[in-house]
């Protein structure tokens, strides 16, 4: 089975990031396929090489990116939502003239066609969110 | 590209929460791309449409302005949750008039929304490909 996923909410607040992460896993053990990940709404903080969280607690975002590199998914942070919310990537930063960027390895920037073509292609579209 | 039928669940209040305005931006890109698109209203999600919507004074855009689009954007099929609805002590008559132009009939106005039970909702939800809930 062909997966696409979205997740809707930020690391740590809500549950909603761990257990899409939790389901990709388990899905690629299971041998189906990931097509795509889109981060929407608060989903885009999960895509900031800035989180530090206590040491003795699971880093999401850094899970996300090994997820990434291992399989080789497609880690997609919408840009409308990203640009309210400060994630940004070096293209981004030099246009909008922000002395930075904060996107972590293995996710990039695109715009909500990339959603709706994970729907069109994948045989299941997954929603994680509250 | 192949065409799906993708629904929209509008679940929460248009303001108080980003979900509404940010779903609207979904629903247009998905009718851009020319799926077979429909959307749901249930629970605090009928409030998007209600009409005299006015933001003064909370620094929030007034986007209830957009729905009246969607007509043109080949959006026409907007399905209401009678019962949540009635349990928010609203009628039809409190929704914005959302109505779309037939190419087929002269371009005649026909109404987008379509008051529904909670039971003939599940069966719209049955037919769709890809369901999105906000």
């Amino acid at each position: 089975m062909k997966y696409s996923i979205m997740v809707n909410e930020g690391p740590y607040t809500h549950q909603a990031s761990d257990t899409a992460l939790q389901f990709c896993k388990a899905a690629l053990e299971a041998e189906h396929e990931i097509f795509r990940v889109f981060f929407y709404h608060d989903g885009v903080n999960n895509g900031t090489r800035y989180t530090v969280p206590p040491a003795d607690d699971r880093n999401i975002q850094k899970e996300w990116s090994k997820l990434a590199e291992t399989h080789e998914i497609d880690l997609v942070i919408c840009i409308a939502a990203a640009q309210r919310r400060g994630i940004m990537d070096a293209d981004e930063a030099k246009r909008q003239g922000i002395d930075g960027d904060n996107i972590a390895p293995g996710f990039r920037i695109s715009g909500l066609g990339q959603l709706i073509e994970g729907g069109i292609i994948a045989d299941r579209q997954l929603v994680f969110g509250d | 590209m192949a065409t799906k039928k993708f629904m929209f669940v509008n679940r929460k209040a248009p303001y108080g929460t980003v979900y509404a305005l940010e779903s609207l931006e979904v629903v247009l890109i998905a009718a851009a791309f020319e799926q077979d698109v429909s959307l749901a209203f249930v629970g605090d999600g009928v409030y998007e449409i209600v009409k005299g919507q006015s933001t003064d004074g909370i620094g929030m855009k007034n986007f209830s302005p957009t729905y009246k689009a969607l007509g043109d954007y080949e959006v026409t099929k907007l399905y209401v949750e009678k019962e949540s609805l009635e349990a928010r002590g609203l009628t039809l008559d409190d929704l914005m008039d959302l109505v779309w132009e037939d190419e087929d009939e002269d371009y005649a106005e026909k109404p987008s929304i379509r008051l529904v039970s909670a039971a003939e909702l599940a069966a719209v939800f049955d037919e769709q490909d890809v369901v999105l809930s906000f």
